[in-house]
């Protein structure tokens, strides 16, 4: 799917580039056939394509999208100002045990066992969710990037070696691999987070790899090379750009993904010890299913909205970054 | 037929190149293995609440702690080539026999997640694809996103919440009626009881993924011309869907089905906790609070090798499926 799914913007951006030389060459009275236009004059003067401004328009015309924003710039408020909307400890006991949601207003989620306000609970949790899974995301994203750019525009050996080591890291099962990081290593913040990387860096390496290669091949990339670029102005200023839309799809799934993993670790007791999470607050509440099943229930539900918008800002963005599934779906 | 001697070099293609990634793993794990804080011998005297210095050494020397590394990479390698994966300290058996244990266990409950979820996303992947940007397309497809981001281990403590606290229907965890010594159809329907429950919470997320991978798959086969010329033959609508679009949009989802294998893996070792289901992932659950590491790093391997023979058997569904694929 992304082989051909990335042609596409890659070709329409070739399209646009020719098309915005055209009126160059035509400003030139009657005998502009005489002599090609000077490749490096014509190609500065082209590249003011607006960036996105297109992808922009559809991603926020469309409302499913919206909610996401919406809703996700709501969590990262939570998450920023969490101190001031909750003050005080999330751990710390501070009513009766077993407060229903609704039945004291001053809790309105209720407390825990140890009688621990759930509401506090919730907002402090988003933090150590958001924060993993962000900084998952970017860890894993720029190795994948890296590794995936030098193996698909390289190839030969490289590309050898590299897709050998991304095909280990990809049979291994992830969460499995997860699971004895974390325990080997000790959990807390910093090792929940490199680990959910290193598990989640190959899937970006393949696809930019996948990317780098079908590019690699196009005819201004070719261009690019008989002027004598340097192979980084190649990489990151000609191939790289190209190679966006995917990846920016691919970013917002892995933040969705990092959040469930980092809640999932949290829940079996492999998250950090000294923060409270949404997982590890499933993780003691499931003691108490029976009777007080309303202790699992809140979190999770803070848990499968966040990644929710996160998936719904992703298909917004697919839908707006890649026009061929867009048409199918209206 | 002539498919056998396609299937026989697309079989081969497949083993050679496993070769090196399970060298690859075997090495990775073996070095995880030594990254790992303390080793057995400290886990048992913690446990045991006293250890002198000397039984210490006594219990390195036995479990060849003690060697230098690169003879404890190679005592590992012989162990493996023997199918031996080491010996648990903790549960005193070979962790080959205690994954053995429990490996049928896992492989049921994947089997059996794997299967709701490919039937279900089928079928809503066919209908979103019928109603495509109609109601029934949004609905489905919004409630698809759902699932896809529901936690597998949440919606397993929701469903025991509606299912065996509230309406006390299903079993909460376990795998069979304890004591009871049922046999025959009855001993099926009481497995069949305990595993709705936990294949449905692992297959929740994929079913997600096939129903969009179905309906993608579907639109784009059903423009094609052998569609047409299926329909100008005369064949009837369902026949077409069913006979030339189906199957060729089963070729993504088989492909993604064989990745899934890892996942399901993943996911079941959350799900088995929930339910307390004798498998791996219980297994490696305990192994991780007991930080027995040699039992989870033989999980680790065991299931990479699984997800080998599900990708090789992957490709040979495939090779079926599709004639093309194999052709030299």
């Amino acid at each position: 799917m992304s082989t051909t799914d990335l042609n596409a913007p890659s070709i329409a951006l070739a399209g646009a580039r020719q098309g915005a030389s055209r009126p160059e060459a035509t400003q030139q009275p009657e005998w502009h056939n005489l002599r090609a236009p000077d490749a490096r004059t014509t190609m500065t003067a082209a590249v003011t394509v607006p960036p996105g401004r297109r992808e922009l328009r559809i991603f926020f015309s469309n409302p499913n999208a919206l909610f996401g924003v919406t809703f996700l710039s709501t969590i990262v408020l939570i998450a920023i100002f969490a101190p001031l909307i909750s003050p005080g400890d999330p751990l710390g006991m501070v009513a009766t045990p077993f407060l229903w949601p609704g039945q004291d207003w001053a809790y309105p989620l209720g407390t825990d066992a140890m009688g621990r306000d759930v509401l506090s609970g919730i907002v402090h949790g988003s933090r150590i969710s958001l924060f993993v899974g962000l900084a998952a995301t970017a860890l894993g994203l720029s190795v994948g990037v890296v590794v995936g750019a030098v193996a698909g525009y390289f190839g030969g050996w490289v590309d050898d070696v590299l897709v050998r080591i991304i095909e280990i890291f990809q049979t291994l099962p992830n969460f499995v691999l997860l699971v004895v990081l974390v325990a080997i290593a000790q959990p807390s913040a910093l090792t929940v987070t490199v680990a959910i990387s290193i598990v989640s860096w190959p899937m970006v390496a393949r696809l930019t790899r996948a990317e780098f290669r079908a590019i690699r091949a196009t005819d201004y990339v070719m261009a690019a090379r008989s002027l004598g670029f340097s192979r980084a102005r190649i990489i990151f200023s000609e191939i790289l750009p190209n190679a966006l839309p995917p990846l920016i799809v691919t970013a917002s799934v892995m933040f969705a993904s990092a959040i469930l993993m980092e809640s999932a670790l949290s829940f079996m007791g492999l998250g950090d010890p000294n923060v409270v999470s949404w997982g590890s607050m499933i993780g003691t509440g499931r003691e108490l299913i029976r009777t007080a099943w309303y202790l699992t229930l809140l979190p999770g539900l803070a848990i499968v909205f966040t990644v929710l918008a996160l998936n719904l800002i992703g298909d917004g963005l697919n839908d707006a970054l890649n026009p061929r599934f867009s048409e199918e779906r209206s | 037929m002539s498919s056998l001697p396609r299937i026989a070099r697309a079989l081969r293609r497949t083993l050679l190149q496993a070769i090196p990634t399970v060298i690859g793993i075997v090495i990775l794990n073996f070095f995880l293995l030594q990254l790992a804080p303390g080793d057995a011998a400290d886990v048992m005297a913690g446990e045991a609440g006293s250890a002198t210095e000397e039984t210490m050494a006594a219990m390195r020397e036995r479990f060849g702690l003690n060697l230098p590394m690169l003879d404890q990479l190679l005592t590992y390698l012989n162990n493996l080539a023997h199918f031996s994966l080491g010996f648990s300290p903790r549960y005193s058996m070979p962790v080959a026999d205690l994954i053995g244990q429990r490996l049928p266990g896992t492989l049921t409950l994947m089997a059996m997640a794997l299967a709701i979820a490919i039937l279900i996303g089928l079928t809503l992947g066919s209908i979103m694809a019928a109603f495509a940007g109609r109601l029934p397309d949004r609905l489905i497809s919004i409630f698809s996103l759902l699932f896809y981001s529901v936690p597998g281990f949440w919606i397993g403590l929701m469903l025991i919440v509606l299912f065996s606290v509230t309406l006390g229907w299903l079993p909460s965890g376990g795998n069979g009626t304890i004591g009871a010594d049922l046999s025959g159809w009855a001993g099926i329907v009481d497995k069949a009881r305990y595993m709705v429950l936990p294949a449905t919470s692992l297959a929740l997320f994929y079913v997600a993924i096939y129903a969009r991978l179905t309906r993608a798959a579907m639109l784009e086969v059903r423009n094609q011309d052998f569609v047409r010329t299926a329909y100008a033959k005369g064949l009837s609508p369902a026949v077409v869907t069913v006979r030339h679009i189906l199957r060729n949009a089963l070729i993504p989802i088989t492909t993604m089905a064989g990745m899934h294998v890892g996942g399901m893996l993943g996911g079941a070792v959350v799900v088995e906790t929930v339910y307390s289901w004798p498998g791996l992932g219980r297994l490696a659950f305990e192994a991780v609070m007991g930080r027995d590491y040699t039992v989870l790093l033989g999980i680790l391997l065991l299931s990479s090798l699984l997800v080998i023979l599900a990708n090789a058997v992957v490709d040979i569904v495939q090779t079926w499926l599709d004639p093309r694929i194999g052709e030299l």
